[in-house]
Formats: C-alpha cells, structure tokens, sequence
C-alpha cells in the first residue's frame, strides 16, 4: 500500500498520520516530544508505522476465536515493547553509575537498589498492559518514571537508600534512552506474543498467517509534509514543511467539513484560526510572548498538585464553584494555588477557576482571531480535558449565541499531522511531493537530506 | 543592503550624506553653529535650514542604535534611572545614550541641543520626551501644537491656528537663538527644492505598481525615505539623491528586476504586501529576510509615510511656505484619523494590487498600535485580501522572539499561498 505521511512536532508530543493515496486513514502514532526533535519524529513515525500493521492484521484475522485474542495480542506487543525499553534503561543507569557517581555515593548500594526498582518495574509490568485503562499514559518515560519513583521512595524509607541520587539517575537515564531509536521488529515481537499465548492450534495457525501478511504487506511512503512548534528547527527539508496553522486548520476541517473557527490549544500555543469551506485559513491569531494559559500551564498546575494531568479535567468537574483565579502568569497562578489551598478552599474549586482563566483567554484570541462562526471545532491535547471542554461550551455559547455548533473529535491531537497529511497529498497529486527525511540519530537535518523510506522488515516473516 | 558591493550608488551616497551631517554635528560648537533637537513628524526642516541651524532627530538616533545593536544597553541605562518596562523604548534608548555619552551612529559625540522644537503633539509621548531632555540640558522649548484631524481633514482654522505658532511662537523662538531675522525668501529657495525631490520620492514609490515591483516599500522604503524624513530635505543633497535613486529604479523596470535585498536583487515575487506599522530595528535583516527570501515585496506601507503623503498630493509649496508647512505638520500619517489610515491602506491594497497586508503592531507606540485590529478587520472587509498581525517592537531587543515572529509570518505566507493557489484551481 502506498501512503502519504504528516507528521507534527508539537512541544509535548509529535504526532504522525499515515492516509492512503485516496486521502484515506490508514493509522496515526503518538509519543512525547524530546530534546532531540528527529528521534521524536521516528518515534511517531514508528508508532504509527506499527499501527498500521495493527490495522492490516485486524482486517486479515476473520476467525471469531482469532479476533477475540487480537487485544491480548496487542497487549503482548506492547509489554514486550515496553519491557525492551526498560532493559534499555537499566542498561544505561548501570552505565552511568560506573560513569559518574562513583565517587560521591557507594556504587555498591545504588547498583542493587536499582536493579530491585527495575525488577519491580518488570514484575509490574504485565499489569499495566492486561488492561490497558491501568495505564494513566501512552509514553514510556511517564510510567517508567512512575514505578521507578514509587519503588525508591519506598527503599528509601524502608531501606535507607539514598532517594535523591536515585531520581537523578532515572532523570538524566531517561534522557539518553529517549534520544536512541531501537529498531523495532513489529513481525518478531507478535510472532513472540502470539507464542506467549495459550490458544487452540487452529487459532494460532490462523493468526501467524495473518501477522506474516500484515507484516509483509508492503507500506511505502511516498509524500511527507512536516509541521510543528519551533519551525525554524524542526528535521524536515524546508520544502517540506507546512505552517501549524495552516496544518490543524486544514485537520480540523476535515474531520468536520462544516467548521469555519478553529481553537487548538496545544503545550505552548493558542490558536485561534478560521477557516473558509475548503479549509483554507483565512485568518489567524495566536499568543505570542507568553504561554500562559496554554497545556504546559495545566501541567505545571498538575505538578504543584502532585496529580497527573489526566487527573485536572475530572477533579475541576467536581468543583461545587468556580473560584474566581486573578494571576495569568503560570509561575503566579501556582503561588495562587497554594495560597488559596491554605486558605482552606477546595482544590476542585480552585482547579475549576484556573481552567476557566485559561478558556478565558483563549476566548481573547478567538476574538482578535476574528470571532467564533458556525461551525466551531476544538482541537489540542488540551480538549482531552473534560473541564476545558465544559467551559468552552458555555463561553462559546455566552458570547456567540446558542446556536454554535462545537466539535471536539476525541482524535483532535492529531488535527494537524492530518492536516500536514492532506498537504503531503495535495503535493503529491500536483506531482511535487517531498520524499521522507532519515531521521535516526538526525539532530538538524541539513536540507535536501532525503532517503528514501522502507518498511521494517520482520525477521520472522522473510 | 548590508554590505558595500550589496549598495546601490544613492545608497552611498546617501551613507556620505549622513555622515558629512554628523560631523557637522560633532563640529557645531566650534563652528559656532545652533543645534536643534526635533522629531521626524511634522518636522520643520526647511525653516531650520533657513535659519542655518543643524536638526537632530533622536528618533533617528534611536532606531541607529537599534540597527547597531546598542538599544538594548541603552534601554537597561533609562530602566536603571527610573523609567518603566512600558515606557516607549525609543525615549529610554535615547535617554540611555545620553547618559551613555551621546555617542552618534557614527561614533562622533552629538552637541547637546541650543533648542528643543517640539513641532508635533499628535504623540503625547513626545511632549513627556522633550520635558526629560529639558531637564537634563536645561534648554528652552518650543513647542508647535497640532491639531488631530479628528473629521478627517484639514480645516481652514486649523491650517490658520499652525500658521500663526509658527509667526509667533517658533520664528521668534529661531530669531533669538541664532540672532537671525527670518527671511521667508530664503525658505521659498528650500521650498523649491523640497518639492523637486519628492517629486522623485512619490516616482520611487509608485513604481511598486509595477510587477514585478522594483523597490521594497518597507524595509528598502526605510532607505529611500531616510533623507526626506530627516535633515535633508529642502537640499541639493536630497534633490540629487532622489534623482540619482530615481534612475536606478527606473533601470530596474527597464530590466525587469525586482528590488535590492539583504542577499542581493530579489528574483521571484510571489507575494505583493502592504505593511502597517514600523519596523523592528533591532533585527531588521532577519526582519527584512523573513520576507524575502519567501519571495514577498512590500509594494506599499503606511510607516513610510509618516514623514509626508506626498503620493496623495501634498507638496512644499514655495509659494506660500507657512501654510505648506502647517499643512505638512497636519498631514502626516500619524495625525490622520482611523478612518482616513483605513482609507489609505485600502488605496494602497488596490492600487498596488496587493495579495494580502499585514500589521506589525509595536508594543512601544500605543498611539499608533491602537485600533489596528480593528483596521485589519475592516480592510479584510472591504477588500477581501486577507490580513495578517504580527507584534514586536522598535528597538528594545527583547520583544523580538524570531522564532514566534517568523512562525507568524510563515503562517501568513503559507495563508497567502493556499488561497492563490485555490482561486487559481
């Protein structure tokens, strides 16, 4: 299958889309943004990679036995994933304890102290996979990170271990792992899930011929579009790169033809952005010096709090009212938090005025943007949050009417990859598409540094 | 523009001409001549010239600085003694060079002013401005009060109201300090050759109705529009500038070649815009590079007119010099109302043919800041090419993030090209 491919680098995470050549979904990925932006990019891009296989083997297994162990296949995968990464980090913990931290703290008691918090890590793990909903994220770095700081802070009370050196080490640990891209064998690693599992023999016949042909099924990518924050950096060829603006204007308008104003609130931007009937931007405006109000501002909130930024949306929803939060700047809206929590008012309350500062303030840029039209479509990580989503209702509707239609697609983080996707399309049906850039190990990649793109190969299926 | 292979001849000799004023600055005193000090808008160059007294314009200075990188210390100078975040940075920049020495952009010392001439009031600012330098030089001032074309002209009372400061107020002012009487043929001498050069300044302008454009009416406007804006005007100097740059332009149509840019002739216009507001000067290459090298032209901008419309018409007039002047004090862009600043930009979206114009509203001028989305909104309105808004400022370096600005810009760029490329399918 030929296909196209957008991929958005966004301050938190990158995203990627695949569409077939008649503009049609093929599989998305996400992962968190990172310090190197060309291995964020191959991470996305081999998320969404795999998830295309996923859909192949999905459409192959017809089987009913067969379809119903596809989860705990996909599960399979995902462990095992994980548990590679995992290995990857206590290789590199190790490696770093005999780099650097031997003088100032004994070896002899970090080394065993981190090899009994990643094997709780491991013991652990195939929990987080049996049920997908016991995973409070998608990124590796978020529950490593979890389990590693639940384990030493319980051998640090327990056992005396020393719990600062012990962070610092997953923390600059994280770093390195995160900057390196492990090949990944989608076909080896289901062969190895699907052998895990105990299913009746004609299933399991059944599903390695499905996994060899999703496997094998060709995925050439053939036009690329590249979008995202920081534009100046990101590792595509100029040429291929599309404005954000123009990218999730253009996503969001797909996804619902009728949209002509768009919000997309995302880690560090707010944008208000309208559209005409072929999605086309006409108008746009976005914050500019400050960020305040943006995701980043709900995560430093969620830090202060302690809780995960999931947790924000449900716990503002619960508040009893909206107490009313003064500061726009981040750093004082927290000092404000913690004033107010020792004032004795309740953090749901107080939640509650922080998110509608933020909805606020994106209503200011919406209304500089142009105004609100019908149709009105939501997008950015940040309507994964419940109460943002609550509010900017209501605003929307107090200040523009009742009659405004608001979207929110549950997909809306990916508005602009698909967006960058549907560029890449036009491209290529206007013969001029941009080739794929290598972006292993790639840190700036000089323009006009393209290679073309293969699908990994499967060792066990060759 | 930046390096001397890169310069056209008037650009040379527009460099010489500055030059040869600041050393006539740095040697005032012992050539016993009086020193000025007074703004680009509405500015009485003609009558100072008649007076033999040398102008100093301390925007001038301050954007200088900006262009040289020095604004910043500058800045953090004026902020040290008590001057807020949210005054305008060219008043700290200049106050910050004072204190720093009143070194010039050519490295020669700037005389202290024998007078300060306030002659225009539409930005309050400038009033607040002068009464510092008052304070530091302990100088007299005069100050000539503007009406704000408020209907949206020029009314016979208020042409009158200038003229008679002007006969009484800053004549007399002028007399006292150079012991001079006012010869107002002398000034109709300066009149004539003020007219005669911007006769080829408004020639220089409107060849951007050309396509493609041979001239940048923003950022290469800046150059073109430096002598007429500033201590030049009325001179042989300027006449032979504005011939010599008129020629040049002309050769360009003649090639067909676009206008001159930081990397050299711009070969490829893509884009025709109308540009809003002034420049950033700290970063105005990579300004100025944002646009062309995405092939966009700014085929007319309204910041390039603050020193006079002459385009819609006016002219120094020799044969009644006072009421020209007062006229010009009241003319220029930053006194016209909303609604004629509307007016303008629309004549200038037609007539250009632009595809799009875009607003680069500075944090540092609220007067001329003020309203321009609602501008943008209407011009959109009315004539359905598309606006953009950009935000930075004049010459303080931290409120230029290059990263945002040129992301907007790009955006807009990209806008821009979606939308000539639907209408083209």
């Amino acid at each position: 299958m030929k296909c196209v491919v957008g991929i958005d680098l966004g301050s938190t995470t990158t995203k990627a889309v695949l569409l077939d050549e008649d503009g049609r979904p093929i599989s998305r990925g996400i992962t968190n943004s990172r310090s190197n932006y060309g291995v964020a990019c191959a991470a996305a891009l081999d998320e969404a990679r795999t998830a295309a296989r996923f859909s192949f083997l999905e459409r192959g297994v017809t089987l009913p036995a067969a379809r119903a162990e596809l989860p705990r296949l996909l599960d399979g995968f995902r462990l095992a994933l994980y548990l590679a990464e995992l290995a990857a980090l206590r290789e590199t913990i190790l490696h770093e304890l005999d780099r650097n931290l031997t003088r100032r703290v004994q070896k002899s008691v970090l080394a065993p102290a981190v090899e009994s918090i990643l094997a709780d890590a491991v013991r652990a793990a195939p929990e987080l996979f049996i049920d997908s909903k016991a995973r409070k994220s998608e990124f590796f770095r978020d529950l490593a990170g979890a389990a590693f700081v639940a384990s030493a802070e319980r051998l640090a009370r327990e056992g005396g271990v020393p719990f600062e050196p012990l962070v610092a080490l997953y923390d600059r640990a994280i770093l390195e792992v995160e900057t390196r891209v492990r090949p990944r064998d989608e076909g080896a690693l289901l062969h190895d899930a699907l052998a895990r599992s105990s299913v009746a023999p004609d299933v399991r016949a059944h599903l390695g011929d499905a996994i060899a042909r999703a496997i094998n099924e060709p995925l050439e990518e053939i036009a690329f579009t590249g979008t995202g924050y920081g534009r100046q950096t990101l590792p595509f060829p100029k040429s291929a790169i599309r404005s954000e603006i123009l990218c999730h204007g253009r996503g969001a308008h797909r996804q619902f033809p009728g949209t002509r104003t768009v919000l997309d609130v995302g880690g560090q931007d707010t944008k208000g952005i309208q559209v005409d009937q072929h999605g086309v931007v006409t108008s746009f405006q976005m914050n500019d010096r400050c960020a305040a109000g943006c995701g980043r501002y709900l995560g430093y909130i969620a830090d202060e709090l302690g809780i995960g930024l999931h947790e924000l949306g449900p716990l503002a929803l619960q508040a009893s009212r909206v107490v009313q939060v003064n500061s726009t700047c981040t750093v004082f809206a927290g000092a404000e938090l913690r004033e107010r929590l020792s004032l004795g008012q309740k953090r749901e309350d107080i939640l509650a005025g922080l998110h509608r500062g933020i909805m606020l303030r994106a209503m200011s840029i919406l209304a500089r943007s142009g105004g609100v039209f019908n149709e009105f479509t939501f997008t950015g990580g940040v309507c994964r949050n419940g109460m943002a989503v609550k509010l900017i209702r209501e605003l929307v509707a107090e200040s523009y009417g009742p009659d405004i239609t608001v979207n929110i697609d549950t997909d809306s983080i990916f508005m602009g990859a698909l967006g960058a996707a549907l560029y890449a399309l036009d491209d290529l049906r206007a013969g001029s598409p941009h080739l794929l850039p290598s972006f292993n190990a790639v840190e700036n990649l000089p323009p006009g540094d393209l290679v073309p793109m293969t699908a990994p190969a499967c060792a066990s299926c060759a | 523009m930046t390096t001397d292979g890169n310069r056209d001849a008037s650009q040379k000799r527009q460099k010489a001409m500055i030059s040869d004023h600041f050393a006539k600055l740095s040697r005032a005193k012992e050539d016993g001549k009086k020193v000025v000090y007074t703004f680009v808008p509405g500015n009485l160059t003609e009558l100072l010239s008649a007076f033999d007294v040398l102008p100093v314009l301390p925007e001038i200075n301050a954007l200088q600085s900006g262009m040289r990188g020095r604004s910043g210390k500058y800045i953090a100078e004026a902020e040290k003694s008590g001057h807020s975040e949210d005054v305008c940075t060219y008043v700290k920049c200049d106050l910050g060079m004072l204190k720093s020495g009143n070194i010039g952009p050519t490295g020669e010392k700037l005389p202290p002013p024998d007078l300060l001439l306030l002659s225009y009031t539409g930005c309050f600012t400038f009033m607040k401005w002068f009464e510092l330098l008052r304070e530091e030089y302990q100088c007299p001032v005069v100050m000539l009060q503007v009406p704000y074309q408020a209907e949206g002209e020029i009314t016979p009372e208020m042409r009158k109201y200038v003229v008679d400061q002007l006969r009484n107020e800053v004549i007399p002012a002028l007399e006292r300090l150079t012991g001079t009487k006012y010869d107002e043929d002398k000034l109709r001498e300066k009149m004539k050759l003020s007219a005669r050069a911007e006769d080829d300044l408004v020639a220089v302008w409107e060849s951007a109705r050309h396509k493609p454009s041979p001239v940048d009416g923003y950022f290469g406007g800046v150059y073109y529009t430096g002598p007429i804006f500033s201590s030049f005007r009325g001179s042989q100097d300027a006449v032979e500038y504005y011939r010599e740059l008129r020629e040049e332009v002309e050769a360009r149509i003649a090639r067909g070649e676009g206008p001159t840019t930081p990397d050299g002739p711009l070969g490829n216009e893509r884009y025709r815009l109308v540009v809003e507001g002034p420049p950033n000067w700290t970063n105005f290459f990579d300004f100025w590079r944002m646009f062309s090298r995405e092939g966009a032209v700014v085929v007319a901008s309204t910041y390039t007119r603050v020193g006079g419309l002459y385009d819609r018409g006016f002219r120094h007039s020799p044969d009644n010099p006072l009421e020209s002047l007062a006229d010009y004090c009241l003319g220029c862009y930053t006194n016209l109302s909303l609604p004629k600043r509307l007016d303008l930009l629309e004549h200038y979206v037609k007539e250009y043919s632009a595809d799009g114009f875009l607003i680069n509203s500075v944090k540092s001028c609220n007067s001329f800041s003020v309203g321009q989305l609602l501008m943008l909104r209407e011009l959109e309105k009315r004539t359905g090419v598309p606006g953009g808004f950009i935000e930075s400022d004049l010459v303080d370096p931290r409120y230029f993030g290059k990263a945002n600005i040129e992301n907007r810009v790009q955006s807009y760029l990209q806008m821009l090209a979606a939308r000539m490329q639907r209408r083209a399918s």
